[in-house]
């Protein structure tokens, strides 16, 4: 082996020369120039798709908040949309804590949009995998609709016309699901 | 159109995307390999190398290359995280403690990219996009280029050499990983994802809530998170956050990338060792595996079985609205079977049978299609052993791809396929046997709580990377065990498939007679699937009933 030690320690000093020079090229020109590109290119998306309301910085339409019950409500959140601290509940598929929250939910989706426990849909008591999830499905937002029209008096056609408005189908007609995007749609309630 | 008619039309796609990117990619990656010419910027980085690009080197000396790099690099990104708190650009965050700047350092080197630390409140950008950002490319590139040494081993004969482990390297990086970084990442930003150096945007919603909007260069890092198999989220919900994975399309796209590399391999593998045949022989392998993972994980999700998951009506705890259980199932297959460990959902709260075959396609030991490099090396292995099975069947000295299999090439072949289950097994065994490391167990109610450990330590082991996120991994005891078993399931494997290599160069090729077992037809390719499912599924059976499936049955 003491034959190869000066073959090793050369190897040594060319990994720490390569690294460095790959630290530079990957680690800081290519970030920098990416970076520049995007905010030149796609200006909102690369900072965040930020929208405003009346003129302020509301949210970013990719991110979930939390809303008042004359708004429409977002999916239950494991981290409470703290956009700083994304996650998920990782609670397993048979856990019996798990379960008392999901029943707890529904009851509390069900009295406080006056339907049914068994027409609250599954993303309405189940928590995203990323805590921030903006969307719901389309089932969660209808039984929405009534007591939204209620609390702001406005008409259930209007506000179905604006949920009509913020809902996307799947993607290509196959890709993904469709869903409502909450933040868009209580934005709109609040611009009118 | 109905769900299934959907999600049926989503596989379809990404399959046809695959199979269009197959031969122009797997042919331009063997033409890089191939070609006698550097570009002048390789020329000029040998020189601020201090090598000579054109000296070949033995296996020895590749494998010694190699893991001079890689050790280089973990003491690197080890001080990068110690260092945090003197460096611009890391958000006031402070140091990153020794533990977990060990098992992330670890993690990055060995491609594995387990995260036992939540990225928004541990690493500021800068280690993120200068050390974690880096290494995703580098690990990659290791993988692929060990790839490329093992099949120079088949290709060549009566030679030591297997090329050169610092040129391999740099045109892996420079002519294969980063111009489709370059152009990857603005499609990301172009979908959505985020590219800013912000430390944070703050927005007072329309009920006077304020929140932080998170900002960092994100484009640039998912894309080489997905393409080198790495998987290190920018955040903690990794490719479920909006901000790095923000529509199905982006979603299909990122599959993609994941996949494309190991998929394309496959090609140039043929390509070099002029029987592209051989090539689609293990294509078809890898697909058919990948296949019926796929079709496991999505049947199973949308089945719902759990208590919890029938309380909710679906699998929809730890998945996001936009992808659902389609393109979450989807995801969970494509990101176990390449060892890349992005999750764009919980896998701690699939459903007990669909977590399950996440668990399973990691123990097939990452080769359908496997991560980058290492996914073509551990099938072309376990493509030696099943001939040598075979030969033991009819009593002929096994060959493959004209080279012979004697008693040196099957202890490398038998080493290499003991290690990872070794690693995996003893460190899950002994973390059970521990009230520390059983105290870390999130799931404490029914086997998943076993199952969290396993998980554990077959995605470490395997260099996935991926969690039953549950676990609280950011103690001493996992720190220290998963970060050692990443760099031995990463390390200890290449250096014997670089023997290997070696071992099959020096040899003169056998003559094809008419007892040589074809190794391009459907009988091999059978013979394959089998001694895949068999080897791994024996070696793990035991551990699987212990957890998913006396949680499932």
């Amino acid at each position: 082996m003491a034959s190869n030690l000066p073959g090793s320690v050369r190897q040594f000093g060319v990994a720490i020369r390569a690294l460095l020079v790959f630290t530079v090229a990957l680690g800081i020109i290519y970030p920098l120039v990416m970076t520049g590109a995007a905010q030149a290119l796609f200006h909102g998306n690369a900072n965040g798709s930020i929208v405003k309301v009346n003129g302020k910085d509301v949210a970013s339409d990719l991110i979930g908040q939390t809303y008042g019950k004359q708004w429409f409500q977002t999916r239950p959140s494991a981290v409470d949309y703290n956009a700083m601290g994304s996650a998920a509940s990782q609670y397993g598929p048979n856990s019996p804590e798990l379960v008392k929250l999901i029943d707890q939910r529904r009851q509390e989706v069900a009295e406080l949009n006056g339907v049914d426990p068994s027409q609250v849909p599954p993303d309405a008591v189940t928590a995203s995998g990323s805590g921030l999830d903006p969307d719901i499905s389309p089932a969660y937002a209808a039984i929405q609709v009534d007591r939204v029209a209620r609390e702001r008096g406005l008409s259930v056609a209007e506000v179905q016309k604006l949920v009509k408005e913020n809902t996307k189908g799947r993607t290509l007609g196959f890709l993904g699901e469709p869903r409502v995007n909450v933040v868009t749609l209580n934005n709109a309630l609040a611009a009118l | 159109m109905s769900d299934t008619a959907a999600g049926l039309l989503q596989v379809g796609l990404l399959v046809a995307l695959l199979a269009a990117a197959y031969r122009p990619f797997g042919g331009y990656m063997a033409r890089v390999y191939s070609s006698g010419k550097d570009l002048r910027i390789e020329r000029g980085a040998y020189k601020l190398f201090g090598v000579d690009p054109k000296a070949d080197q033995t296996w020895a000396v590749y494998a010694r290359s190699l893991i001079a790099f890689s050790a280089i690099s973990v003491v690197l990104l080890y001080l990068l995280q110690r260092l945090q708190h003197y460096l611009p650009l890391s958000l006031g965050l402070p140091s990153v403690p020794s533990g977990l700047a060990w098992n992330t350092a670890a993690s990055f080197v060995s491609n594995t990219n387990w995260q036992s630390y939540s990225p928004e409140q541990t690493m500021g950008h800068l280690v993120q996009f200068a050390g974690l950002a880096v290494q995703n490319f580098l690990s990659a590139a290791v993988g692929i280029v060990v790839a490329i040494a093992v099949i120079r081993g088949f290709a060549r004969s009566k030679t030591d050499r297997l090329g050169n482990f610092w040129v391999d390297l740099t045109r892996t990086t420079l002519r294969i990983l980063l111009p489709i970084a370059v152009v990857g990442t603005l499609v990301l930003v172009a979908m959505g994802v985020v590219q800013n150096f912000s430390g944070g945007h703050e927005v007072t919603s329309v009920v006077g809530q304020t929140q932080t909007i998170p900002g960092g260069p994100v484009a640039s890092q998912e894309i080489i998170k997905e393409l080198g198999t790495n998987g290190g989220g920018y955040y903690n919900a990794n490719s479920g956050h909006p901000f790095e994975n923000p529509n199905p399309l982006s979603n299909l796209f990122e599959i993609f990338l994941l996949l494309v590399i190991p998929v394309a391999l496959t090609r140039t593998f043929g390509l070099m060792i002029k029987d592209k045949r051989q090539g689609y022989a293990i294509l078809g392998v890898m697909g058919t595996i990948w296949a019926a993972f796929t079709f496991a994980a999505t049947f199973f999700e949308t089945q719902g079985a759990g208590t919890a998951t029938q309380a909710a009506g679906a699998a929809m705890e730890g998945k996001e609205t936009r992808f659902g259980e389609w393109a979450s199932a989807l995801f969970a297959s494509s990101t176990t079977g390449t060892s890349t460990g992005a999750v764009n959902s919980a896998h701690d709260s699939f459903t007990p049978l669909g977590g399950g075959t996440a668990l399973f396609h990691m123990m097939l030991g990452e080769v359908s299609p496997g991560g980058t490099g290492t996914g073509l090396y551990g099938m072309l292995v376990l493509a030696v052993l099943t001939v040598f099975v075979a030969g033991l069947m009819v009593g002929r000295t096994p060959e493959y791809l004209k080279k012979k299999i004697t008693a040196r090439e099957m202890k490398l072949v038998s080493l290499y396929i003991l290690t990872t289950p070794t690693l995996v097994l003893a460190g899950a065994s002994i973390a059970m046997g521990l009230a520390v490391a059983r105290a870390s167990i999130f799931n404490t109610d029914s086997p998943h709580g076993f199952s969290e450990v396993l998980y554990a330590f077959t995605s470490a082991g395997n260099n996935n990377g991926s969690a039953f996120g549950g676990i609280s991994a950011n103690i001493p005891f996992y720190n220290t065990a998963l970060g050692l078993v990443m760099l031995l399931g990463r390390f200890v494997p290449m250096v014997l498939v670089l023997a290997l290599a070696g071992s099959f160069a020096q040899q003169q090729p056998v003559p094809i007679t008419q007892g040589t077992l074809p190794t391009h037809k459907a009988l091999f390719v059978t013979m394959l699937i089998g001694v895949v499912l068999i080897v791994t599924g024996l070696t793990y059976f035991p551990a699987l009933t212990l957890g998913p499936l006396a949680e499932g049955l």
